[in-house]
């Protein structure tokens, strides 16, 4: 460590001399000109030749050291956030550069900063959003980020502007119209530096993507509030009207919604690109970079807001370029993005430290300064909260108070904030200077004071973390009941819920955006099960790897067939049964336990448990039941899948009728099942076995669009006598028992698949009216109601809901 | 509204539901009316049969356990009762309905380990696991399969040993679960 620091000395003091040769004004450097040389240069010194290029490495090779230097000791980082160290150093850099020259050549210009240096840090984190979490919580992100942003700006400015007339600021040469304007910049939270702050503290995922999201989508915002409020700045005054505030307004919506729409058309261009990529696979990450940073210049182009076309391209694209490419490409760019962006960070943020030391800025106005810094913070303060009482009376689960203190706290200014400031105009703004300052210290505080109590105000109040720890057995199997039971009480209650909107643009998304947009192998592949599947072969294949290697060879596995004898004889039984089926599966590491050392055993006893637990994980993920709520509507025109939908849903109503019977059955033989509470005569018990076959096929929800006609569903019957006698039970419509129940039918059920259960089959009648019923049961599978209706058997219907017989 | 009338003097007790509840009148007039499609007898209550009625339970695997559960609290089933039986499913799972908001943070109340701990004993015995998982895995899943995770479950979230799993072991186990939010259902209107 301390070789890295005095390596990094030794660089800085070079950087210095650079510096200096570079300011001083020519004379010392040889030009390639040669129109008084005497005699061939051997070896000549061509410093203009490579100025720039080479200033701008050493830069980036500096500020990588700094983070090097920094990230050394992690006592420090663990309690100073790296940014805050970061612009610390950029402090030193900025002190010694000074000193060097008195002037200060480098500083953050902003060209560089928002052409160069911002695109990366917004690409990664698009590409890396939880696209499920963002849109769930869309709604409050958008009312921060919009709302939020105009009551900062507003409230900032104008309550400088009362205390400047209050006289608080002394002598101010600031306009009403240039202090909305500086408003305007200082209310925007940046994504930067929230990143950077809060992948410290892992805080719970939506606190976190609440005030991320804000970040990233009051981009729209300030990008029109700025534009708005420099354009009034430059009309002046008087000109001010109704026409232009109403330009103003209008312009958010084109701004934002225009930047989400360039955004969006990249986002799929890259995706269909990435469909027809597969012999350039070398290059395909390529894409990806370019492509999104042609979708920020666009935008910036069309002065629409480039943050949210570049942030709405990643998260668009996200899923499908996953999908399509090659699997060492998935990897090339998300290490690729994650670089850049770190790297663009640490630059970012060295940068400003070191444009702090610049004398030209060093304007002091304690009232001006002050003030800001308290209003920046009591606003956010009261904006936050407020919003979120609002939205807490829409939201299902609200927002606690400690995550709103959170978010609050949370709203941290950075570059962009700077990069605006020093794009003012000083010949409009004459305080230019004063705004830059205060800007900057207001960043510093922020960033660096903020950033350091960030963790221990977690701490301290206890916000829910993010989880990492892995899921229990009974964690999973608990969130399946949990799924069951949601989609049960939906069911009970007839109501469509949230899940309805969502299971459309699911629908929408798999059968028309996938088809489009990922390739034929990649569908089929997106089958989740079969992700964690994957996933864990190959965990399992790098720990063979690691294991092998410890041991000298993988010589280890080549010894399959022989069986691991355990101390506990149980585990082994179940151990062996499972790597047999499970054995196409993944194997497990079989070694033929030789007399070595205890710790050996230990080590292929845990890596066997852990096997088993990963057996165990898989078979829940590959089996459990799927909620219908997950249950999706596959439609692949070039591709005939075995639905296991289907069969799932075949399977659980086997099942539920089978265990109905079972119940009932029981009842009627006289033996009460154990948790019937209700008591029914024993004219009923008889008739409780058709009752409940004709019943479960009746259409569940009553306004269910299935069409469904339940009235003629309540065939009258005399009393059957149970399983045994079908005989008595001439009345019976088969059309019941053969009905295809509405939900199966909707699910393209081929009807040979339907199962009928085996009472059903037990009972089917086989008179000459029924066999013409059957035939057409084959044919048609889904317009049931069509033609069940037609065979309607002219037995009497006992009308059971008055408003739907007819 | 359709047939019915939209007046509030059909529910009893509109008001002092509304205020339980926290539900709008027009949604308690929504599951009113649901209520009387659903009680096909016109008994003024509900029965398990009327719910065996719903295709979307039979589609459940665990349909049959929660109508049992439902049952289990021996309420007679009228209106009054079925409004809140969004209150029931807060029984079921402690957690909060749509408006209401519990402060209690174990959200593993006794009402879910109810979906697993049939003979109410308290405990969750192996041979009640497997249970469970027989009727959430598939039909693919052998029976030695099924018993090795629910060793491995019940080995997991059993701290005294005594290869069943008490409530709050099992509340300990799923503390890390964020309930609250799974648990809640929005509806359109």
């Amino acid at each position: 460590m301390l070789r890295c620091g005095y390596a990094l000395f030794w660089l800085l003091e070079s950087v210095l001399l650079i510096c200096v040769v570079s300011s001083v004004k020519g004379e010392a450097v040889v030009t390639r000109e040669g129109s008084n040389i005497t005699g061939i240069p051997i070896i000549s010194f061509k410093w203009h030749h490579v100025e720039t290029p080479y200033l701008v490495a050493f830069w980036v090779l500096v500020s990588f050291l700094g983070k090097l230097v920094i990230e050394a000791n992690h006592h420090v980082t663990s309690v100073i956030p790296e940014s805050a160290l970061l612009i610390c150093f950029g402090f030193i850099l900025g002190g010694m550069i000074w000193a060097a020259d008195k002037v200060q050549t480098f500083r953050l210009t902003p060209t560089v900063f928002f052409f160069y240096l911002l695109p990366q840090v917004i690409l990664d984190a698009g590409y890396h959003m939880p696209n499920k979490l963002f849109f769930t919580n869309l709604g409050g992100i958008l009312v921060h980020a919009v709302i939020g942003t105009c009551w900062n700006a507003a409230s900032l400015g104008l309550s400088l502007w009362g205390c400047q007339m209050g006289g608080a600021m002394g002598d101010l040469d600031i306009g009403l119209l240039q202090y909305l304007l500086f408003g305007s910049l200082m209310a925007a939270v940046d994504p930067v530096a929230v990143i950077a702050v809060f992948e410290q503290v892992h805080v719970n995922d939506v606190l976190f993507i609440m005030v991320f999201g804000e970040s990233l989508l009051n981009d729209g915002v300030t990008v029109v509030l700025f534009n708005v409020f420099d354009a009034f700045v430059s009309l002046g005054g008087p000109k001010i009207d109704a026409a232009e505030i109403i330009k103003g307004i209008v312009s958010f919506f084109v701004v934002a919604f225009g930047g989400s729409l360039v955004g969006l058309v990249f986002g799929l261009l890259i995706s269909l690109l990435t469909r027809c990529t597969k012999n350039i696979q070398i290059i395909e990450p390529g894409f990806i970079f370019v492509l999104g940073y042609l979708s920020y210049l666009t935008a910036e182009m069309l002065s629409l807001s480039a943050i949210l076309s570049i942030v709405f391209c990643g998260m668009c694209c996200q899923k499908y370029i996953n999908a399509n490419m090659d699997e060492n490409s998935v990897q090339t760019v998300r290490y690729a993005m994650k670089a850049f962006a770190n790297g663009s960070e640490t630059i970012i943020f060295v940068f400003l430290g070191i444009s702090a030391i610049d004398k030209v800025i060093w304007v002091w106005n304690t009232g001006f300064i002050l003030l800001t810094l308290l209003f920046v913070l009591v606003y956010r303060f009261i904006g936050v909260f407020f919003l979120t009482w609002i939205l807490n009376r829409y939201r299902l689960v609200p927002l606690e108070f400690v995550d709103q203190v959170i978010m609050s706290y949370g709203g941290l200014r950075g570059a962009v904030a700077y990069g605006l400031a020093v794009m003012l105009d000083e010949n409009k703004i004459k305080e230019k200077n004063l705004m830059v300052c205060t800007t900057l210290i207001v960043v510093y505080f922020t960033v660096i004071l903020q950033g350091i109590t960030m963790k221990p105000l977690v701490m301290w109040l206890k916000v829910k973390r993010a989880a990492v720890t892995e899921v229990s057995l009974l964690e999973k199997l608990t969130n399946k009941m949990f799924n069951h039971t949601l989609v049960a009480i939906e069911d009970i209650s007839g109501q469509i819920g949230h899940n309805y909107m969502r299971s459309k643009w699911k629908y929408f998304e798999e059968n028309w955006m996938s088809w489009i947009l990922m390739k034929p192998s990649a569908r089929k592949k997106q089958d989740q099960v079969f992700d964690v599947f994957h996933q864990l072969n190959l965990k399992d294949a790098m720990e063979y790897v690691t294991e092998g290697e410890r041991r000298g060879s993988l010589e280890f596995v080549r010894n399959e067939n022989s069986i691991i004898d355990f101390k506990k004889k149980s585990e082994s039984e179940s151990f062996d049964i499972n790597n047999a089926n499970m054995s196409n599966d993944h194997g497990a590491i079989r070694d033929p336990i030789p007399s070595v050392s205890l710790e050996m055993h230990e080590q292929i006893m845990k890596a066997v448990r852990e096997a088993e637990a990963i057996n165990a994980h898989h078979l829940l993920d590959q089996h459990l039941y799927k909620s219908r709520k997950q249950h999706r509507h596959r439609f692949s025109r070039s591709h005939f899948d075995i639905n296991r939908d289907e069969k799932e849903v075949q399977e659980i109503f086997q099942r539920t009728m089978r265990n109905r019977m079972k119940s009932f059955t029981s009842a009627k033989m006289g033996v009460k099942p154990p948790k019937t509470i209700v008591k029914h005569t024993q004219k009923e018990q008889q008739q409780k076995p058709m009752k409940i076959l004709s019943r479960s096929f009746l259409g569940s929800e009553g306004d269910s669009a299935s069409g469904y006609d339940q009235s003629y569903m309540r065939a009258t019957y005399r009393a059957g006598a149970g399983i045994e006698n079908p005989a008595f039970m001439p009345d019976l419509d088969p059309m019941d028992l053969l009905q295809i129940p509405p939900w199966l039918g909707e699910s393209e059920l081929d009807s040979s698949m339907v199962a009928l259960s085996h009472r059903a089959q037990v009972d089917l009648p086989r008179t000459p009216s029924n066999l013409r019923r059957l035939a057409p049961l084959r044919i048609s599978t889904r317009s049931t109601a069509s033609f069940t209706l037609e065979n309607i058997p002219d037995t009497q219907h006992a009308c059971v809901f008055p408003q739907n017989c007819n | 509204m359709g047939s019915s009338s939209s007046s509030r003097n059909k529910i009893p007790n509109a008001q002092e539901l509304m205020r339980q509840t926290g539900f709008s009148s027009a949604h308690l007039l929504r599951l009113h009316d649901r209520f009387e499609s659903l009680d096909r007898d016109n008994r003024g209550y509900l029965s398990p049969d009327d719910f065996e009625a719903l295709g979307g339970l039979a589609m459940n695997p665990i349909g049959g356990r929660i109508i049992e559960a439902f049952f289990s609290s021996g309420i007679p089933w009228t209106f009054p009762p079925l409004s809140g039986f969004w209150l029931i499913s807060v029984q079921l799972t402690e957690t909060e309905t749509k408006k209401e908001h519990s402060k209690s943070s174990p959200a593993a109340g006794p009402g879910s380990s109810n979906l697993y701990d049939l003979d109410r004993d308290g405990k969750i015995s192996r041979e009640e696991l497997l249970q469970v998982l027989r009727a959430m895995l598939g039909l693919q899943v052998t029976e030695e399969q099924l018993q090795s995770i629910a060793e491995r479950a019940i080995q997991e979230a059993d701290l005294d040993k005594d290869d069943a799993i008490s409530f709050d072991e099992f509340k300990k186990s799923l503390e890390k679960m964020d309930i609250d939010t799974k648990m809640s259902v929005s509806f359109l209107k």
